[in-house]
């Protein structure tokens, strides 16, 4: 079994690993939900009904090979602050934070695949993957559900499908979603526009920890609205096809701000670099602001390469939870500020100086399409 | 109008058309603050739509509603109020008890009513069966149209055949 601080010490393979489209898309998720026959909703059961459906899922998702050593808790046996940093990490949800006994987590070692009992349904699964990886993360998790079902009694209706708690997740039970950073669509004032046409075709924009949150850090996440009357395949096809668009028209908006407001990105970039080099007080929208701008600089080639996946641990790390475990303590928000600080200067320390001479093009040369792009 | 949340008069109209599909939200003003209605092209419509229970719109009349929000599910006990309070079913057998009410509301949320994708492996083959039983029963009421009684027996005893493998599988599946 797997101990919370080795949990912790590890840092998530989306956090630090690099995918397809690494330099805008963070991580791609794929979130089933399922429940079981004749039980009562998590939302709408008593104590008794729930421990009972822990006693027959629980066994099965800690039998998975893929569970061998796992993180496995009973949430009630978490602190609350151990709870946030799941949640700062995205391996269990905010509602499922808020809950206690009863209701258990269990995640892999990679802390890739993560499995809430007693969420909103009986079982919520999840697998997130580093970079634009929407089919390979959906057959991993799709393969351990089909495992999971070979042993529990599923609810499933001929018509509707997978039953869900919630009817908006009715049918495939599937909420696929790709994590993107768009600093130049937000600086060149075209984030709005590109937020409505996704809405308009049936997708879902949200902040970075998901419904009602704010977007910082430039990073937004984009997910399906609809599960019911369409294959899971083809809701990941046409999530994949917008998510490139996305991806083309954040390209797009790079090349053009450089070409047209380049002192004013090298001014940015070089603000972030001086400012997270030298605070000794800082917030975390603040901090998370200045880090986006970072890799931002990083994708242009302002920065080394390597920076990347520094200033994406440190997305995570700032964070309430992380700061304060890592502290070994419990910290209000102004000691929040310098304990921040104080980590961002030390991470930060042997980062070169940007050289805003050394532009390259922001699309990977591996990339087929670069051909059509024009050249900066 | 009055307001899809509160009673108060509706000032606030919201209309989305997805797919052809129409999607219809009325709000009053306090309402429509609360649930940060700002800007209505820029928000996901569908949580909208469950944040309202939304059992007042999309075909069903002010009567039926009343009669309906007596029912409780035999499976959970559970009530049309109360998915309008939480905004989440009791069980799954909800699904079946409030299958009229629900309709409008999957129909303005999803894309189609009908579920396409996978299927749990035991309960494929039950499906296809019932699929297939199902197409033979069309046959046969058209060859009973046709007067073609010949061919209406011949598909009767197939169905009789595939209705007795059925209730096997559907055994299998329940062990």
């Amino acid at each position: 079994m797997m101990r919370f601080n080795t949990l912790l010490r590890h840092p998530a393979e989306w956090m630090c690993k690099s995918g397809p489209h690494s330099d805008i898309v963070i991580s791609s998720r794929i979130r089933l939900a399922r429940n079981l026959c004749h039980k009562p909703f998590p939302g709408w059961s008593k104590k008794e009904d729930r421990q009972e459906v822990m006693e027959i899922i629980r066994p099965r998702v800690e039998a998975l090979t893929e569970m061998h050593e796992a993180f496995s808790k009973d949430l009630g046996d978490l602190s609350s602050i151990q709870k946030q940093l799941l949640v700062e990490r995205h391996l269990i949800s905010r509602e499922h934070a808020a809950k206690s006994n009863g209701c258990a987590t269990v995640i892999d070692r990679p802390q890739r695949t993560s499995i809430m009992i007693n969420e909103e349904d009986h079982l919520r699964m999840q697998t997130i993957a580093p970079g634009l990886a929407l089919e390979e993360t959906y057959h991993t998790l799709d393969e351990i559900d089909t495992r999971l079902g070979e042993n529990l009694d599923y609810a499933f209706d001929r018509r509707l499908g997978y039953l869900t708690a919630c009817p908006t997740n009715l049918g495939t039970g599937m909420r696929a979603s790709a994590m993107v950073h768009l600093p130049a669509l937000v600086l060149s004032e075209q984030i709005n526009p590109v937020i409505q046409a996704v809405n308009k075709i049936g997708l879902a924009v949200r902040g970075l920890y998901g419904e009602g949150t704010e977007a910082l850090a430039n990073l937004f996440q984009v997910s399906n609205q609809n599960t019911l009357g369409e294959r899971e395949t083809e809701i990941i096809g046409r999530l994949g096809q917008v998510i490139e668009q996305i991806i083309e028209h954040e390209r797009n908006a790079r090349l053009k701000l450089l070409e047209e407001h380049a002192a004013t990105i090298h001014d940015q970039v070089g603000r972030a670099y001086a400012i997270l080099r030298h605070a000794h007080i800082i917030s975390s929208k603040e901090a998370l602001n200045l880090l986006s701008m970072l890799r931002l600089g990083t994708d242009l080639g302002f920065l080394r390469e390597d920076t990347r996946p520094l200033t994406d641990l440190l997305f995570t790390e700032i964070q309430p939870a992380h700061l304060q475990i890592s502290a070994g303590r419990k910290l209000d928000p102004e000691q929040r500020d310098l304990t921040r600080a104080e980590i961002l200067r030390t991470r930060l320390k042997s980062l070169r100086e940007p050289d805003m001479l050394a532009e390259r093009p922001t699309a990977p040369e591996t990339d087929p399409e670069d051909a059509n792009q024009p050249e900066t | 109008m009055k307001c899809d949340l509160c009673d108060a008069q509706a000032t606030v109209f919201l209309t989305q058309i997805v797919d052809g599909q129409m999607q219809k939200v009325n709000l009053c003003e306090s309402c429509s603050q609360e649930k940060g209605v700002t800007d209505p092209t820029s928000f996901p419509f569908t949580d909208l739509l469950v944040g309202l229970g939304s059992t007042k719109k999309v075909g069903s009349s002010a009567r039926e509603l009343s009669d309906a929000k007596n029912i409780r599910c035999p499976g959970c006990n559970f009530s049309l109020s109360d998915f309008k309070n939480v905004g989440r079913l009791g069980c799954s057998r909800c699904y079946e008890t409030f299958a009229s009410e629900l309709d409008g509301l999957l129909k303005a949320m999803h894309k189609g009513t009908r579920h396409i994708g996978k299927v749990p492996n035991h309960l494929d083959e039950m499906f296809q069966l019932q699929g297939h039983i199902e197409e033979l029963g069309l046959c046969l009421e058209k060859a009973i149209a046709d007067e073609n009684y010949e061919e209406a027996a011949s598909l009767r005893d197939q169905i009789e055949n595939a209705e007795s493998h059925l209730t096997e599988v559907s055994k299998e599946a329940r062990t």
